[in-house]
């Protein structure tokens, strides 16, 4: 049995005068133990609205939640509220996008930590102020006593991240669920913490859902990789084939919008025409047809249906690209040559 | 093409972002007024309370300082004959009628209102307004010229407002100017600090450094630019200031500095003189001070209103 | 850390400099002249040029500053004209009343008003929000005194619960000891002294505790709503750490921060209120002796009282501001 089994999804904001929004519309996924599992797409798509509604952490008013979400067997969605509070921080963690904002700026970095193991080990006293050090340790974070009685903006922004993840991981969770940690970082930090979530995966076996809209990120870390658009899973794969063999067309407009520093001189981007509010709905047919090079008129019959391959790979498409077009494709643009960008031979993937 | 592939068109057409921006701030903050019930409630409030003040002669049954009653009064040991026919909220202690002593008090309650907010609402303005000025765009002769001007203001604000009323009110002699005078003094390091603080954050703006940069003169920038910008919590300010302006000339009023004029009945003095048919009579008391309490809470509700609507956080 | 301390100290110099020389501004815009501070109104021509002579009000207005001064730093307030006593002793016989009577207010104000507006910004958009704010308001646009009336009428005189007036039943058996009536009661072990002080104090403290509760309730739910949106509490919940901590670690420790230096603020309308509701209530504090002092035209009072508590007003702001910094952590240091 899977970790976590997500089936159909759902979730809708509906505030007082205005238009129902589906946020997330039917996604499912699963998570085994230790796997890395990727949710990428645009900013709006609803990859961090699941991750929340994973959590329990949407609010309660104008906000309904359908579907089910497995987690060995029992349904997040329907336990009750105080079952899934001591769930939280202990079998499953999350990390946020914004270090500085995540942490409560009145409040030492050390009781941050420590009031997690009080909560879920219950560890109080010196016990837990070692542990926390070891903790700020085995993040990287350096000179780790000092650190347990500084504040937040005391600390530089990859160090409250490493901070955070480590009050993640403190009672070793076994699914931990990172919502775009790097996006607000450097560059070069960016690199140190996907290494340092690789490592803390590894060793503990956690799993791990990645939540980016980074297709570099996920490249080098994920074992399989869901893409979102709309509120819904159009394209589902292990790493290897989702990069050699895209076969939905907004994947395949993902991966060509990628800028590559070798590409030809003058070359233009290749940006996805228009924007995630130029949809339509789902039920209307598929929501990514106004934007799509290769949609037809059965585009607009319905929402299209699922497809599974026989490789696992899964898509949602009634005209999607295959390999052939794939390859004449990455002729002309040298960035799809999947190959070159997922190298398992290689520690740090590709050129970033 | 087929007509499938043109509705595909089409929709795409539709559902293109249409332009939201472009609308300035008060159109916006217009719009969410309208709909909101508390600044509707407290417009309406206002709207009455003026038109009461307007057509107050027209609308007063009696002569407010007519003493028809007054035999009645002597005659019953101090009984005062309440709400009847003919005096629909009864007779007050000299055997005036009630309500048209309320009705012609509204003017000037809404006298000593605009004047007392407009004396603070202008020279607080101004002295904010150079401070904020000087300090956002010329530097170190700026932040000299902010110091004093703030030192001032500060001075004000060390002294709580009624006792700076009861200060300036005692220099000036009872009356209803003194009260406006003292009530206006109170409200002008409000608006000052208010105004500064506004212009200040202005003017770390992007569209000031811009204009700089392009080579803009700075009374240009400061008058055309900054200023109306500055505006938004100013007149917020403004509007509550009204309701604050009226609750306070009543407090003055109470403690014997206000206007005693036995022909131009004020709310405050009203609730003042109530004060010794307490135990008998209380709802002398409690007309004026309802009047006040209704036409405070009306200003209040649209300013504050007004402050959520022009909020820039709140903006979509 | 004590630099800032000695800094700011330091900055209230020219403020009380400044409140000085507006004090002897005051004094010299006086209907009559400043020496209508010093004399009765029913003073002859030959008294007043004696008076003149002997304050050297002929001299340069710098050397009458000077003197002003000097009399100030001596903490020489002059005489009140209604008593003849020095205006500091009558300022010090009745200060206890007030500080008792702004206490109680204060720990009202704050001890219903915080958790009114936590519980409104928890339930917002919802019923019990719209009247809590809505009666916030309202308790902003209520006269003071009016509230006393109101309060004076319905439970002291129809209901009888409250005594009406005064700081303690006439008659009754209490010994001073720091004319802090309800402390005195309990120093002295004269508990029914003590509870008798305190319910002379109930009606007018919620009277004067009206508009800072207000302001209170509405700044607490302003401030808790947007501590609620904050990322921080959404970290908290994520880690699955129990309501209580939530909301006492995070929510309201951040919360609280803005509303605490309102305190001080607040601490003004106070003692102006206090003005207004010791007459009512004939309390016997330094409000209700403004207020006669007032209608007296007893000018050394008024000036006096008026600048004590301006300096206290400015002391307590300043306390407040400090405490900010122990509060914040981000505004320590340097």
């Amino acid at each position: 049995m899977a970790l976590l089994e997500v089936e159909d999804l759902a979730v809708t904001f509906q505030r007082k005068g205005t238009r129902p929004v589906h946020a997330v519309d039917g996604v499912s996924f699963t998570v085994a133990e230790g796997q890395v599992v990727g949710l990428v797409g645009e900013s709006g798509c609803g990859k961090s609205v699941t991750s929340l509604a994973l959590m329990g952490l949407l609010a309660k008013r104008g906000v309904k939640v359908g579907g089910r979400a497995l987690f060995e067997g029992n349904d997040l969605l329907t336990m009750p509220n105080s079952s899934l509070r001591d769930m939280r921080g202990s079998e499953m963690a999350m990390i946020f996008q914004d270090p500085l904002s995540s942490l409560n700026p009145v409040v030492p970095i050390g009781l941050q930590v420590t009031e997690v193991l009080k909560r879920h080990r219950g560890m109080k006293g010196e016990p837990a102020q070692k542990e926390a050090a070891d903790l700020l340790d085995r993040v990287g974070i350096p000179d780790p006593r000092r650190r347990l009685k500084e504040y937040p903006h005391q600390l530089s922004g990859g160090m409250r991240q490493r901070a955070l993840i480590a009050m993640a991981v403190a009672c070793k969770p076994r699914l931990l669920i990172a919502d775009e940690p790097t996006t607000a970082l450097d560059v070069t930090i960016q690199a140190q913490i996907l290494e340092l979530l690789k490592e803390l995966v590894a060793q503990e076996g956690t799993a791990l859902i990645m939540i980016t809209h980074d297709l570099g990120v996920v490249a080098g870390l994920c074992d399989e990789i869901n893409v979102m658009y709309a509120g819904r899973v159009v394209e589902a794969a292990a790493r290897r084939p989702l990069f050699a063999n895209p076969t939905h067309p907004y994947s395949v407009g993902l991966l060509g919008s990628i800028p590559r520093l070798d590409a030809p001189k003058g070359e233009k981007l290749r940006p996805i025409p228009g924007s995630v509010r130029d949809n339509i709905a789902w039920v209307d047919g598929c929501a990514f047809a106004p934007r799509c090079a290769h949609r037809t008129d059965e585009c607009l019959d319905g929402p299209p249906a699922l497809v599974q391959t026989y490789t696992g790979h899964s898509y949602r498409c009634v005209n999607p690209f295959t390999s052939d077009e794939v390859e004449a494709a990455a002729a002309s643009a040298p960035i799809l040559r999947a190959p070159a960008i997922v190298d398992p031979s290689t520690e740090t993937d590709g050129e970033r | 093409m087929s007509t499938k592939t043109e509705r595909i068109d089409r929709l795409a057409e539709l559902t293109a972002r249409t332009d939201e921006g472009g609308h300035g701030l008060w159109y916006e903050a217009f719009r969410r007024l309208r709909r909101s019930p508390l600044a509707i409630t407290g417009a309406v409030i206002i709207a009455i309370f003026v038109l009461i003040a307007i057509l107050a002669p027209w609308l007063a049954p009696y002569d407010p300082a007519s003493q028809l009653w007054l035999s009645e009064i002597r005659g019953s040991e101090g009984f005062i004959p309440g709400p009847r026919p003919e005096n629909w909220l009864g007779v007050d202690g000299l055997g005036r009628d009630e309500l048209s002593r309320l009705i012609i008090g509204s003017r000037q309650s809404l006298l000593v209102g605009v004047v007392a907010t407009l004396l603070g609402f202008t020279v607080g303005a101004i002295l904010g307004g150079l401070s904020g000025a000087f300090l956002g765009m010329f530097g170190k002769p700026g932040r000299w010229i902010d110091s004093v001007l703030m030192r001032f203001n500060d001075m004000a604000l060390a002294v709580p407002s009624l006792l700076l009323a009861i200060s300036v009110a005692t220099i000036l002699g009872q009356g209803l100017v003194t009260v406006m005078i003292a009530v206006g003094v109170t409200q002008v390091p409000v608006f000052a600090r208010l105004l500064r603080g506004s212009m200040l954050a202005q003017s770390h703006s992007d569209y000031v450094l811009a204009s700089t940069a392009l080579g803009v003169r700075k009374k240009r920038i400061v008058l055309n630019h900054i200023l109306p910008n500055s505006m938004s919590p100013v007149l917020v300010q403004a509007t509550l200031s009204l309701a604050t302006a009226i609750i306070e000339a009543a407090g003055l009023s109470f403690l014997g500095l206000g206007g005693a004029d036995a022909s131009n009945p004020e709310w405050g003095v009203m609730l003042a003189d109530s004060q010794q048919y307490l135990a008998t009579n209380l709802r002398l008391a409690v007309y004026p001070a309802v009047a006040i309490i209704i036409t405070a809470l009306g200003f209040t509700l649209l300013g504050e209103a007004m402050r959520e609507a022009l909020d820039p956080k709140l903006r979509k | 850390m004590l630099r800032y301390i000695v800094r700011r100290l330091l900055q209230l110099i020219p403020t009380l400099f400044g409140l000085s020389i507006l004090l002897f501004a005051w004094l010299h815009s006086l209907p009559g002249g400043p020496e209508a501070a010093l004399l009765d109104v029913r003073a002859t021509d030959a008294k007043r040029a004696e008076i003149r002579s002997a304050l050297g009000l002929d001299e340069p207005l710098l050397v009458q500053y000077g003197r002003f001064m000097q009399r100030l730093l001596r903490l020489d307030l002059g005489d009140s004209f209604t008593t003849g006593t020095p205006v500091m002793e009558e300022f010090g016989r009745r200060f206890p009343a007030t500080v008792e009577l702004t206490i109680v207010a204060m720990v009202i104000a704050i001890g219903a008003g915080i958790p009114l507006g936590y519980l409104a910004a928890r339930r917002h958009g919802r019923l019990f929000d719209g009247l809590t704010v809505t009666g916030s308001l309202l308790g902003i646009c209520v006269p003071i005194f009016f509230l006393g009336f109101i309060l004076k009428a319905i439970f002291a005189v129809q209901l009888g619960w409250f005594p009406s007036l005064g700081r303690q039943t006439p008659g009754i058996d209490a010994t001073r000891v720091t004319d802090f009536y309800v402390l005195d009661g309990i120093l002295t072990q004269e508990w029914d002294a003590s509870w008798d002080a305190l319910v002379h104090l109930i009606l007018p403290a919620i009277a004067l505790a009206s508009i800072p509760f207000a302001i209170i309730v509405r700044m607490t739910r302003a401030s808790v709503l947007e501590v609620l949106g904050e990322d921080y509490v959404r970290t908290a919940e994520a880690k699955g750490l129990r309501e209580n901590t939530v909301r006492g670690r995070h929510v309201l420790r951040n919360a609280m921060l803005p509303v605490v230096t309102s305190i001080g603020l607040l601490t003004g309308g106070l003692l102006s209120g206090a003005v207004l509701t010791e007459t009512v209530f004939v309390f016997g504090g330094i409000g209700s002796f403004l207020a006669t002092a007032i209608s007296n035209r007893d000018y050394p009072v008024l000036m006096g009282f008026i600048m004590i508590i301006a300096v206290i007003y400015v002391l307590i702001n300043l306390a407040v501001d400090l405490s900010y910094s122990v509060l914040d952590p981000r505004v320590r240091v340097r």
